[in-house]
């Protein structure tokens, strides 16, 4: 027996990346070299700083903590058919409203104050990206643009807030909310200077993966996303689905939010819309909206962003150097979608011996399914 | 076949939330324990502070935007070019640093990895949280921080500040601006309503007032340090009202220097020399002049003063005086009168013969804010909260 059958296919969603990002570090190399730095030069610093040693792991994972929470905002509409990109509005919520709890209940044991803070958070990004899903589903309002629009409000609100009626009087040229006390800031993993946040995103993303690969609520909300008349035919309530995947969504950046007050900043002030919202938008599609891809592309946009500090530094590349990287390899990997079953090597074999060997159906019926049913609600194919 | 009720509670459903609670709660059990010792890392606490004495000094500056945005980054990047020259001085720079965990990351590189001694993170939200936690863990590297947010007792011994009374420069501007004026209005674009700017406002409108008591100056505040959108909104606003002389107090100029320009109006600059950007209307302009101030610690370092042997001060203010400020040359509107007058002016803020912020002080609310006999010199604390404006001024802030 076979025990991978369908591993050509397996081969090719591992290759494809792999090579586009080789493809774009090639592009960046040539642009390097054009501008009179030496390629491999550049190649080796961006390793260095971004995974050649300990203190520069941490570093990525680091930068890469925020993005995977904040990318699962964008990840668990798109599967449900949606496209929203209010991840910064809900983490700038979720961190300010994180943050006034924990101002108000200062005096809350450590467990019972984070999770307080936690839920202050979750619940502001969740309510927040749920209003958008209802604004969709009751009003028929573009979820795109409405996300987009009200990140603006959120931002708004968050620089009202903190530097109107929640400001601490005393912050006078960094208006700020008033500190959290230390019992309640989240500490660090412990060998190492990466805060939790990166454990709730690892767990986060795999918990949106077990929920929207395992259960019949994922299966649901990928059949919705796959075909949405067709899903409220077979009589599944797609009301009741958008609302609750837009709440889990924002979940997830208000949680984001909720981490870095309470793990970075400490207080909420404008330092709070640091644009991980956006970047992680990003991270989402080039993840393909797979939870799982998307820690992995966190990771390496964390490394990205890690090394940019060292091409600064070391090789006095000036500072957009690295988003031309970024750019590049977010442009090749996203054009590399578009050679997927196109390039032959990666066919499946039409099985006939197979086929004819087991005494199954006839060729012509296996040559019609060879090529194996897609995976619903995924947006890209 | 009759489909299940989809959300009511079942025994599945509430053993996976029993299970996603388990997660947040196992791994919120840690915290508890390891929030109280500090990230100490090993191999991280000893950087090269041995000092050797040939070895050079290694200074690293951070930005939060590019280097060449016409304001508060670009004043910083020209004080440093202005020490890379020096002998036993190597710069290493960082621009576009969030003020997030980035920027403990990048001066924790520095320190690490380039061997760092001295920092100057150079935007006043890197202070307080990162600065903070890294001049603990790091006590033998000296982190100078632009800004007045150093406290005395509160802060660590390794933490100084550096700031510019930027406010005097534009004394001097808002003089030549009330010359150059002919309606009397002039209009302030600010960024945020903080004591610092409004400082500067509050300046520009007296020093305006010093040459026509009926002198005027329209606030708007954008509410970012940089929305080149409104900004530029706020100059065509303002120029259709009548308003002929512009400035403004935000982190990079250029844009509102611009809108001046296409409308016909004179204005004046913020920060770096933006002569360039408005060649006809520029009248002069309130300039950062980092320089000075980063070759006069790079000195005291080399000869062997630090913070934390008391050979540094802790605050490290000045003005006009210790060229910690300057104004950028006068452009050709500015009469010679205008010019004798700012000069005059200059010199006054220079010798100390001139306060600013002299009583009987009036707000545009009109309650007294400085009693008659008392005056603010520079440097008084009272000025570094400053949350009125000044009578003349029209627009309100809050506070």
């Amino acid at each position: 027996m076979n025990l991978f059958p369908r591993w050509r296919s397996h081969l090719e969603s591992f290759c494809i990346p792999v090579g586009a990002l080789l493809v774009a570090l090639l592009l960046f190399g040539g642009l390097c070299a054009l501008e009179g730095y030496n390629p491999l030069a550049v190649y080796s610093a961006i390793y260095q700083a971004a995974f050649g040693s300990w203190f520069a792991w941490q570093n990525t994972l680091l930068r890469a903590a925020p993005l995977m929470l904040s990318a699962l905002c964008t990840v668990l509409p798109a599967r449900l058919g949606l496209i929203v990109i209010g991840n910064e509005g809900a983490l700038v919520l979720g961190g300010l409203l994180a943050a006034m709890t924990g101002v108000w209940w200062v005096s809350a044991p450590p467990l019972l104050g984070l999770l307080a803070m936690a839920i202050a958070g979750i619940l502001a990004g969740g309510l927040w990206i749920m209003l958008i899903g209802a604004l969709r589903h009751f009003r028929g309002v573009n979820e795109t643009i409405s996300s987009l629009l009200m990140n603006y409000l959120a931002i708004a609100f968050l620089s009202h807030m903190v530097e109107g009626p929640w400001r601490d009087p005393s912050s006078l040229n960094q208006p700020s909310t008033f500190p959290l006390p230390d019992a309640l800031q989240l500490g660090n993993l412990p060998p190492s200077r990466i805060h939790y946040g990166l454990l709730y995103g690892l767990v986060a993303c795999a918990i949106a993966h077990l929920l929207i690969q395992r259960t019949t609520f994922g299966f649901a909300v990928r059949t919705v996303g796959g075909n949405r008349r067709a899903a409220r035919i077979v009589g599944l309530a797609t009301g009741k689905l958008t609302l609750a995947i837009c709440f889990l969504a924002g979940s997830c950046a208000g949680l984001a939010g909720m981490v870095e007050v309470a793990a970075v900043h400490g207080r909420a002030n404008g330092a709070l819309n640091a644009n991980y919202g956006y970047s992680s938008i990003l991270v989402a599609f080039v993840a393909k909206q797979n939870p799982l891809t998307v820690i992995l592309v966190a990771i390496l946009l964390g490394g990205i962003l890690a090394s940019g500090s060292l091409l600064q530094r070391a090789l006095e590349m000036p500072d957009a150097t690295v988003m031309v990287l970024q750019g590049l390899i977010f442009l090749v990997i996203l054009y590399s979608e578009s050679l997927y079953d196109r390039l032959p090597w990666f066919r499946e074999p039409p099985q006939l011996e197979d086929e004819a060997a087991r005494g199954m159906p006839p060729p012509v019926l296996a040559a019609a399914t060879a090529k194996p049913p897609l995976p619903s609600g995924d947006l890209h194919r | 076949m009759p489909s299940p009720p989809r959300f009511p509670l079942s025994r599945r459903h509430m053993i996976r939330g029993l299970l996603a609670a388990g997660a947040f709660g196992a791994t919120s059990q840690f915290w508890t324990a390891c929030s109280s010792d500090s990230t100490a890392d090993p191999e991280a606490t000893e950087p090269t502070a041995a000092a050797a004495t040939d070895e050079p000094l290694v200074i690293g500056i951070l930005y939060v935007g590019p280097k060449d945005d016409y304001g508060w980054n670009q004043a910083h990047a020209e004080g440093a070019a202005g020490i890379m020259s020096l002998p036993g001085i190597k710069v290493v720079e960082e621009a576009n640093v969030p003020e997030t965990a980035a920027a403990a990351e990048t001066m924790r590189s520095m320190i690490v990895q380039d061997g760092a001694t001295v920092l100057f993170p150079t935007s006043f939200g890197y202070f307080d949280p990162h600065i903070l936690a890294l001049a603990e863990e790091f006590p033998e590297v000296q982190f100078l921080h632009c800004g007045t947010l150093f406290e005395e007792g509160k802060h660590p011994n390794n933490v100084g500040s550096y700031f510019g009374f930027i406010d005097e420069a534009y004394y001097v501007a808002g003089i030549a601006a009330a010359h150059a004026s002919k309606t009397g209005q002039t209009g302030f674009v600010m960024a945020k309503p903080i004591p610092r700017i409004v400082r500067t406002l509050n300046s520009w409108m007296l020093g305006a007032q010093s040459v026509n008591p009926e002198a005027t100056t329209q606030l708007i505040v954008t509410g970012e340090w940089s929305d080149p959108v409104k900004e530029a909104e706020a100059v065509n606003s303002m120029a259709d009202q009548g308003i002929d002389v512009i400035t403004c107090n935000v982190d990079n100029a250029k844009v509102v220097m611009e809108t001046a320009e296409k409308r016909g109006i004179f204005c004046s600059g913020n920060g770096v020399n933006q002569a360039a950007v408005a060649p006809k209307g520029y009248l002069t302009g309130a300039e950062w002049d980092w320089t000075g101030v980063y070759t006069s610690y790079a000195t005291m370092i080399q000869a062997g003063k630090t913070l934390m042997n008391g050979g540094i001060p802790h605050l490290f203010l000045g003005g006009l005086s210790d060229n910690f400020v300057k104004l950028s040359p006068y452009g050709a509107p500015v009469s010679e009168a205008a010019k004798a007058e700012a000069e005059q002016a200059k010199a006054g803020l220079i010798d100390g013969s001139l306060v600013v912020y002299t009583g009987e002080m009036k707000d545009n609310t009109g309650a007294t804010v400085i009693p008659a006999g008392t005056e603010y010199k520079p440097g008084n604390p009272e000025l570094e909260k400053m949350d009125w404006l000044v009578e003349g001024v029209i627009g309100e802030i809050t506070g």
